[in-house]
């Protein structure tokens, strides 16, 4: 931040202070306390990964020596690994190994798991990127709609879909839809996210298979990544469906019962303009900081959709490594689920400050 | 039940006749007893307005739905071998796969000839009873840390509203579970899994609600009355908590349903044979092409019981936070 150098204490502070330093100085201690917040959620989870980490019943050392060992091999192996150091400096070693990106090898695939992470992580931002462009093209005028015409049977569609949103199970609803639109329709293509024909026919740019087979003009390969991406995102989507017409509906109706409403009524403002101009101009901040808090549940909640259509996502590769007792991947994976989540919500948090002129 | 007099079918003695209108005239003025604006006892007060909330949460016929499938469950849950028609572990290899509306299988069997309805009645205990104990472990824990923050304030309150602020921004499923495979599958795991992310937002909640009361004028009155901090703690703030955090935690519930059928879906809740309905769901996965019952009918259940904590739990806030309410 360069926008805190006026107000530098070398400098004799100029007397009255102008407006612009004053203001300058109270973003720059806001983003130094936002940075402080971050820093200290990060370490947080930090702890709770490493705390984790230590509570399995797999001695780590015989993962290593193997149970044969001698008495004397094990003690080096495990002097080797720093298992014999206090509690305190065997978290710091952790914090420093995770901050040179270090998250350990993978006993599954044994490659780093941070190589790993990076391999599949792209396919889960692809998924949960397009289930939150669902959720706010259909989720958004829903929620509006069912406002303005409160009490009507839009407005009771709009609760319902809500409602089942928060009730049904993601992996049941994802199975339902695979018997439904795979099994029986064959509408959609079925599991995985492209044909092993397809696979590996265009070079990543973006990571994105729908993007970069765009990039490559590659029609066929393109349209099997649509087909396979199509459910598991319109699943996900539904629930961010639910979550912003239900939010934007509340909005809505909390700015429809204010007076400048009335006023805007009084003076022959046409309604369309009173919902989609004054009461949605109104609103456009808490949503967007909504959606991205969408965003990040959905990255959370596309662990348990991605193995029911088996996603080569981070979710698909969590779950494989819980079930392997593969810790690192584990631990490694839910660092960076958790660190992309905390960063989401902290920066929906500072991007509500910044655009909300109220809570300056 | 009041029933209007017009819908009783009419009796053909006269005698019975008087008996109901009398009935009738009593329960009315048990009625007008009820609501009257000037209660003369501590009881008909507390009573009348029991009653008040109960017409309010009885006149909204989805509150009344979740109520009734979640008694439903209560009962299930309570009198399982009773009702359930058969053993939910015994397996029965000639009858396997057999459809829903089989003359002795209502809800079909499943790959090993498991009665599927008797699983889902014996199952419902597991659901119930760690929904139950994560709210009992979560509830007390973050109402302390709450109350405590907001009453004292200070550096109290900043320390620990900042570690609730972190344990805030975590994200819960994949926490709980990461929780779940170190501490190893099983319910008591999972429960603690669950636990461990779930009680920041009472802790929120509860300091929020004292913040309301810390200053208020009985408080001071009853601190001048040389009430201790504890008891002002316990008998003033958290008894004004009560009624938010109930409501958040029937709907919590639905949450913690998803939750616990999510884990027992990997494999990390209840181990089979036992009838978690989630791992129901996973094993019905194997045959979902050939036998769609096995995995559609436990997911069925988990809907409607998640779904009837939220509407018991709209229905509860409705009544006793009305600010919130449409």
């Amino acid at each position: 931040m360069n926008a805190d150098t006026p107000t530098t204490p070398e400098r004799p502070a100029p007397s009255p202070p102008s407006p612009r330093a004053a203001a300058a100085r109270r973003v720059a201690s806001g983003a130094l306390r936002w940075l402080f917040t971050l820093a200290l959620t990060l370490a947080g989870l930090l702890v709770v990964t490493f705390v984790i980490g230590r509570k399995v019943p797999i001695d780590p050392v015989l993962a290593v020596v193997g149970d044969r060992a001698s008495a004397s091999a094990y003690a080096a192996a495990r002097a080797q690994l720093g298992l014999d150091r206090p509690l305190a400096v065997q978290f710091l070693l952790y914090a420093r190994d995770v901050l040179h990106g270090n998250l350990g090898l993978s006993l599954l695939t044994s490659n780093p798991v941070l190589d790993d992470i990076r391999r599949v992580f792209p396919a889960t931002l692809e998924l949960a990127t397009l289930s939150t462009l669902i959720g706010v093209v259909v989720g958004v005028p829903l929620g509006v709609i069912a406002a303005a015409r409160h009490n009507r049977w839009i407005d009771h569609v709009a609760r319902f879909v809500g409602l089942i949103g928060s009730s049904v199970p993601v992996f049941w609803l994802g199975l339902m839809g695979l018997l439904l639109f795979y099994a029986r329709l064959h509408w959609v293509a079925g599991p995985g996210r492209i044909d092993p024909l397809y696979d590996g026919m265009v070079d990543t740019h973006t990571g994105s298979l729908l993007i970069d087979s765009l990039i490559a003009r590659e029609w066929d390969v393109f349209f099997n990544a649509l087909s396979h991406i199509a459910l598991p995102a319109a699943i996900l989507g539904y629930y961010s469906v639910a979550y912003l017409s239900r939010m934007t509906r509340s909005f809505m109706l909390d700015q429809l019962n204010q007076e400048y409403i009335t006023t805007a009524r009084a003076k022959g403002v046409p309604e369309r303009r009173v919902i989609w101009v004054h009461a949605f101009g109104n609103i456009a901040v808490p949503l967007v900081t909504v959606v991205a808090l969408s965003y990040s549940y959905l990255l959370e909640g596309s662990v348990l959709t991605e193995i029911v259509f088996a996603w080569p996502g981070i979710g698909s590769y969590l779950t494989g490594a819980l079930l392997n007792a593969d810790m690192n991947a584990v631990l490694g994976s839910t660092l960076v689920i958790g660190a992309t989540f905390i960063a989401l919500n902290l920066l929906t948090d500072a991007l509500y400050r910044v655009l909300d002129p109220r809570v300056r | 039940m009041h029933r209007p007099a017009a819908s009783v079918p009419p009796l053909h003695d006269d005698d019975r006749d008087d008996d109901d209108r009398a009935s009738t005239t009593r329960r009315r003025r048990c009625r007008d007893w009820l609501l009257t604006d000037s209660p003369t006892s501590r009881a008909q007060a507390v009573l009348g307005s029991a009653y008040r909330r109960w017409t309010r949460f009885a006149s909204n016929p989805l509150s009344m739905f979740g109520l009734g499938i979640l008694v439903l469950l209560v009962v299930a849950a309570a009198l399982g071998p009773l009702v359930a028609p058969h053993d939910p572990l015994q397996q029965v290899l000639p009858e396997r796969l057999m459809p829903p509306g089989s003359p002795s299988h209502w809800f079909g069997t499943d790959q090993l000839g498991r009665d599927i309805l008797s699983r889902l009645i014996y199952g419902s205990r597991l659901t119930l009873s760690i929904a139950i104990l994560v709210v009992v472990i979560v509830v007390p824990i973050g109402l302390l840390i709450g109350t405590v923050a907001g009453f004292f304030g200070g550096w109290t309150d900043v320390v620990l509203m900042r570690v609730t602020d972190i344990a805030l921004a975590f994200p819960k499923i994949v926490l709980a579970l990461a929780f779940a495979a170190a501490l190893g599958p099983g319910v008591i795991n999972a429960v603690v899994a669950i636990s461990i992310t779930a009680w920041p937002a009472y802790a929120r909640l509860a300091r929020a609600e004292t913040l309301r009361y810390v200053n208020a004028d009985f408080i001071h009155a009853a601190r001048l009355q040389g009430a201790s901090r504890p008891r002002l703690l316990l008998r003033y703030i958290v008894p004004l908590c009560a009624s938010s955090v109930v409501v958040r935690a029937t709907l919590d519930m639905a949450g913690i349903v998803l939750t616990v059928a999510g884990l027992g879906f990997l494999g990390l809740g209840a181990q089979p044979p036992s009838p978690e309905w989630g791992y129901m769901v996973a094993s019905g996965r194997n045959v979902l092409l050939d036998a769609w019952w096995v995995a559609t009918i436990p997911g069925i259940a988990i809907l409607l019981v998640s779904l009837a904590f939220n509407l018991l739990g709209d229905g509860l806030r409705d009544v006793f936070d009305p600010r919130h309410g449409d």
